[in-house]
């Protein structure tokens, strides 16, 4: 059973919902991310999704178009990002890491080294944001023979037919984008939200996990209730950006630690 | 027969929609409303008349007698879309997709523009049809062309100055995409090129292929024959792919795609993925060829003409460089400067930057072919917007 599968049942049976916090492999600094993998988890991620850096990011607001720039300042490569992984999987083997970005890094380094690689250091799903299902078929055939979970997004406009189609290629977790727009954007509809996820539900029999737009304890709560897992990314993002190297590790602990408590009254 | 993209958008392996969900619906409803209308009898009447009285097509050919003598060979024709309203190809485009726009009731027009000239001929026709315009333009390309981004505030549009990544082309159509997936319902978003997810490279490459369907026409009436071969600039390959597609069935005649050489294709500083065989990757929403370092970021380009600034090309042109139905080489800075000057002398016609790179490599084969031999070179824009660079460049303060 896969690592994203086991947290998923684990979850359920403490009536729990997932939080899944994002940020970007190398921001602030190379050296602090696998420290900050560590401190999420402490404060109570359930599951992290690693950004991986790329330059033109198309889906991205900018609080993480920046937090890539950053990483790609320090030269943050995908290799990295891998070697990154294989040193959190020293101290920790339960936490699922899914890499979340765009597909040219990894179409520059090949599908079946890229799949073969995550395997070895311990990755357990890979999100590429511009990579659809018509697209993915080839690409995630090699994740899936290594088996990697791809995980696929869907969103308020995504018709019937294909979140059909999502629900028959996803693994893992599907990821449903509470809004329209890029992350970070401010305008969270949970009328909408509540609306959906039902419509979601009768084909994706896979854990439901929505991110964009969920900066708070209160946001996180309210969306908790309505699904299987709350992602949070630039905020914490954002966080990072206004801390320095001393106080980024203490700073996002404590933010996830309030996400984490209001995740647990839902 | 000559049948791209299939139905899902693919050019061989190239092209395709790799793009966010977020962004699949609006897509699927500008194909259906684009397969509607594309043979909608009202619809082509519509463009046609625009066509012909707002943009002023058809746009002459031109035999460039003193310039070709002056070469020594080949009879070198120029097919004139300077002469269109606004001064370049792009506006053939821009009235297509604005009109499509009014059909799917979209009130709001969008655009990337890195010289400024697709932005004009955005705010232009955005001006035409009564519709509320925003133009993204990098911040760097909005300081070089400060002339064109004024001439789309003439025209009522609003350009936003891109400050992301490398504050140029590339960026300001991840800014465009930005803004489309955030105000879908009620926005249209025009690409200036032949890139982009489908079916943006299929449709920019329609509405521009007025440009090859006259060509066909023009050229037996004065030149007597179909050219030896067609010549033209590429960025991302909208002008060309327009020159280029009536052509591509017929066998005799070469098809020859001019990249930006930058300051010389092994300095590395160029904009030219098809002529160096770049890495293919995936950017923009297609499959193609691609400036790239070994970790798949994309490279910043060089070109003097920032209108071929780009580093990635339209997919059908990286199908046409496989199948081998076209091919591709580069010009460098100085030597699309040199065509400018000589255009500017020998024929009384300042020619835009970008198309300079088509006539320069037009200049290093003629010389080589004999005099009854006849090339068509697509001059597709003017140059008026590029004196300050012009100038600049020999060192003269306007």
């Amino acid at each position: 059973m896969s690592r994203i599968q086991t947290t998923f049942d684990k979850l359920k049976q403490h009536k729990r919902k997932a939080l899944i916090p994002f940020f970007t492999a190398g921001d602030p600094t190379p050296a602090l991310t696998v420290s900050l993998l560590h401190a999420l988890v402490d404060a109570g991620a359930d599951i992290i999704e690693l950004g991986v850096p790329f330059s033109d990011p198309m889906a991205d607001g900018p609080t993480i178009q920046r937090s890539s720039e950053r990483a790609l300042k320090h030269g943050v490569s995908l290799h990295d990002v891998l070697d990154m992984v294989a040193s959190f999987r020293t101290r920790d083997v339960s936490t699922p890491i899914v890499l979340m970005g765009y597909g040219n890094p990894i179409e520059a380094m090949g599908w079946e080294r890229f799949a073969t690689r995550c395997a070895q250091v311990g990755v357990d799903g890979v999100l590429t944001v511009d990579f659809p299902p018509e697209e993915s078929h080839e690409a995630f055939g090699h994740l899936q023979r290594h088996g990697i979970d791809p995980i696929f997004l869907l969103a308020p406009t995504s018709t019937d037919a294909r979140v059909e189609r999502v629900a028959k290629q996803a693994r893992g977790y599907v990821y449903y984008v509470s809004l329209k727009g890029v992350t970070g954007a401010g305008h969270l509809d949970l009328a909408a939200i509540e609306q959906k996820i039902p419509q979601l539900r009768k084909h994706i029999k896979l854990p439901i996990g929505v991110g964009f737009g969920i900066r708070d304890a209160a946001t996180a709560l309210a969306v908790a209730k309505l699904c299987d897992g709350v992602v949070v990314g630039s905020r914490i993002v954002q966080e990072i950006e206004n801390s320095t190297e001393q106080n980024v590790i203490a700073n996002v602990s404590k933010l996830v630690k309030e996400l984490r408590l209001a995740v647990d009254i839902a | 027969m000559y049948n791209y993209p299939d139905s899902t958008g693919h050019f061989g392996p190239y092209g395709g929609i790799y793009v966010a969900e977020t962004l699949m619906g609006a897509l699927d409803e500008l194909n259906q409303a684009y397969e509607k209308y594309r043979h909608d009898p009202e619809f082509i009447a519509e463009l046609n008349y625009d066509l012909k009285h707002f943009v002023g097509r058809p746009s002459p050919i031109y035999h460039a007698k003193r310039w070709s003598q002056q070469l020594g060979g080949a009879q070198i024709f120029l097919k004139r879309e300077d002469l269109n309203h606004t001064g370049a190809h792009k506006v053939n485009n821009t009235v297509g997709q604005a009109l499509l726009a009014k059909r799917m009731g979209k009130p709001r027009v969008i655009a990337e523009t890195g010289a400024g000239q697709h932005g004009v001929a955005t705010a232009t026709v955005a001006a035409r049809y009564g519709m509320e315009c925003v133009v993204y333009m990098g911040s760097e390309d909005v300081q070089r062309q400060a002339q064109n981004v004024y001439r789309m505030k003439l025209l009522g549009a609003t350009v936003v100055p891109v400050e992301s990544g490398s504050k140029t082309l590339k960026d300001a159509l991840n800014e465009a995409m930005r803004d489309w997936v955030t105000n879908i319902e009620n926005t249209f978003y025009i690409i200036g090129t032949v890139a982009g997810p489908h079916p943006y490279p299929m449709m920019v490459r329609d509405f521009n292929s007025i440009v090859s369907k006259e060509c066909v026409v023009q050229m037996p009436e004065l030149a007597g024959r179909q050219p030896d071969a067609v010549i033209a600039c590429v960025g991302g390959g909208s002008n060309a792919m327009g020159v280029f597609y009536s052509y591509i069935d017929m066998p005799g005649v070469k098809l020859i795609g001019v990249e930006a050489g930058g300051h010389g294709i092994n300095s590395g500083q160029h904009a030219a993925p098809l002529t160096t065989n770049s890495k293919v990757g995936v950017l923009h929403g297609n499959r193609t060829y691609l400036m790239q370092d070994e970790n798949g970021q994309i490279i910043e380009t060089h070109s003097i003409s920032a209108g071929l600034d780009y580093p990635g090309v339209g997919p059908e042109h990286s199908w046409l460089k496989d199948s081998g139905r076209a091919e591709y080489v580069a010009i460098n800075d100085d030597e699309a400067l040199r065509a400018f000057h000589d255009l500017c002398h020998l024929e009384g016609i300042i020619p835009a930057l970008e198309s300079s790179h088509a006539l320069a490599h037009a200049a290093k084969i003629a010389p080589t072919m004999g005099k009854d031999k006849v090339l068509l070179v697509n001059l597709s824009g003017r140059g008026d917007k590029d004196m300050a660079t012009v100038a600049r460049a020999s060192n003269i303060q306007l």
